[in-house]
């Protein structure tokens, strides 16, 4: 233990003591989420911030899936998944929104470098695929009310409409908010505060992914197995 | 990017401190890759007899597991690296609280169905 360390800041300015007791320096200066140093920069809090929005979201996806492996089974003489869901549009919707996740991470390099055409492709592609990905969704939900299984027809339907539903909800509130980022890119240009909007977009939409990851993995492949 | 110079170690999460544009795109093409390969995997053992039946949801499971964290590593950039501390230990406290969520409810609702007497269909 060497006592008291002080530490100067990178900008050159005042001494920072790290307190009694502390005897590792942080690398790279000092880190200010580390409880030192004064408040972080915009930019981190905004991320941070969000990041931890989209994990309560996660947390509320979490209670959903709950819901439909607990109601999985309850299907009141109606349909089971086997009988309902066929991997084939599933595989479509699937690629759509992968390879809009993808696009999304080119328009956020884009954005970075401030290249206006680039980012506007990069979003305009990001948001067909998202409107795809929706078009084959909302075909599946119209298909299944039109036979008679929406999600009045049993227990099982009721969460899985309620899950996979509460999932294309936030797609559709995504594709408003990308277009919102591209008018906004567009009039405003890469100003620092539509950059960091831009930055919770990105998170969002590649979390909305994340989300469709367990969706098409636990309830289409899993409920087509014979072995559940 | 000179005027975040302040934030000493810490990044937010979305962000890779690497600087060069084919480094950057080369990781989210191979996170693509990875993703595209997973999601194979996950359909293949959905329809195949190769593995033990019962193994399949579980097989399928794993795939899920992998593949997210290819997201999170690749598309989100959320790493253990010193950077980023704090939105990995945020990650860890809501994967707790999701999984106590779904594993405490499939636990609690199996017992119950256990202890329930079977039912009479109405006559």
């Amino acid at each position: 233990m060497s006592g008291t360390e002080v530490l100067r800041g990178p900008a050159g300015g005042s001494p920072i003591d790290l307190g009694p007791g502390r005897d590792v320096v942080p690398p790279r200066g000092y880190a200010t989420g580390h409880g030192r140093g004064g408040p972080a920069s915009k930019r981190v809090v905004v991320g941070y911030g969000f990041w931890v929005f989209l994990l309560s979201d996660i947390v509320m996806f979490a209670t959903l899936f709950a819901a439909y492996a607990v109601l999985a089974d309850q299907t009141a003489g109606g349909p089971h998944s086997q009988q309902l869901f066929h991997p084939g549009s599933v595989a479509v919707e699937t690629a759509c929104l992968l390879l809009s996740s993808f696009a999304c991470g080119m328009a956020t390099l884009a954005a970075q470098r401030r290249n206006q055409l680039w980012t506007q492709i990069a979003l305009l592609v990001t948001g067909l695929l998202g409107a795809a990905f929706l078009l084959f969704e909302v075909r599946e939900f119209m298909s299944l009310v039109g036979r008679g299984d929406g999600p009045t027809r049993s227990a099982f339907l009721s969460a899985f409409f309620t899950l996979v539903g509460c999932h294309g909800l936030h797609v559709t509130a995504g594709l408003l908010w990308l277009g919102t980022m591209m008018a906004q890119f567009f009039a405003k240009g890469f100003r620092q505060e539509i950059r960091h909007r831009f930055l919770c977009f990105s998170l969002f939409w590649h979390t909305l992914d994340i989300i469709w990851v367990a969706i098409f993995n636990l309830v289409y492949l899993v409920g087509t197995t014979p072995y559940v | 990017m000179s005027e975040y110079h302040h934030d000493g170690g810490d990044i937010p999460p979305g962000f890779e401190a690497s600087g060069s544009i084919a480094a950057e795109v080369r990781t989210y093409l191979y996170g693509l890759a990875l993703a595209v390969v997973l999601t194979l995997a996950s359909f293949w053992a959905a329809q195949t007899h190769l593995i033990y039946g019962p193994g399949v949801p579980v097989a399928i499971a794993v795939f899920a597991v992998a593949q997210m964290g290819v997201h999170l590593v690749f598309f989100l950039h959320i790493t253990t690296a010193p950077d980023n501390t704090n939105n990995a230990l945020a990650l860890a406290f809501g994967i707790l609280i999701a999984g106590l969520i779904v594993f405490g409810s499939l636990w609690i609702m199996d017992h119950l169905n256990h202890n329930l007497m079977p039912m009479q269909p109405p006559v």
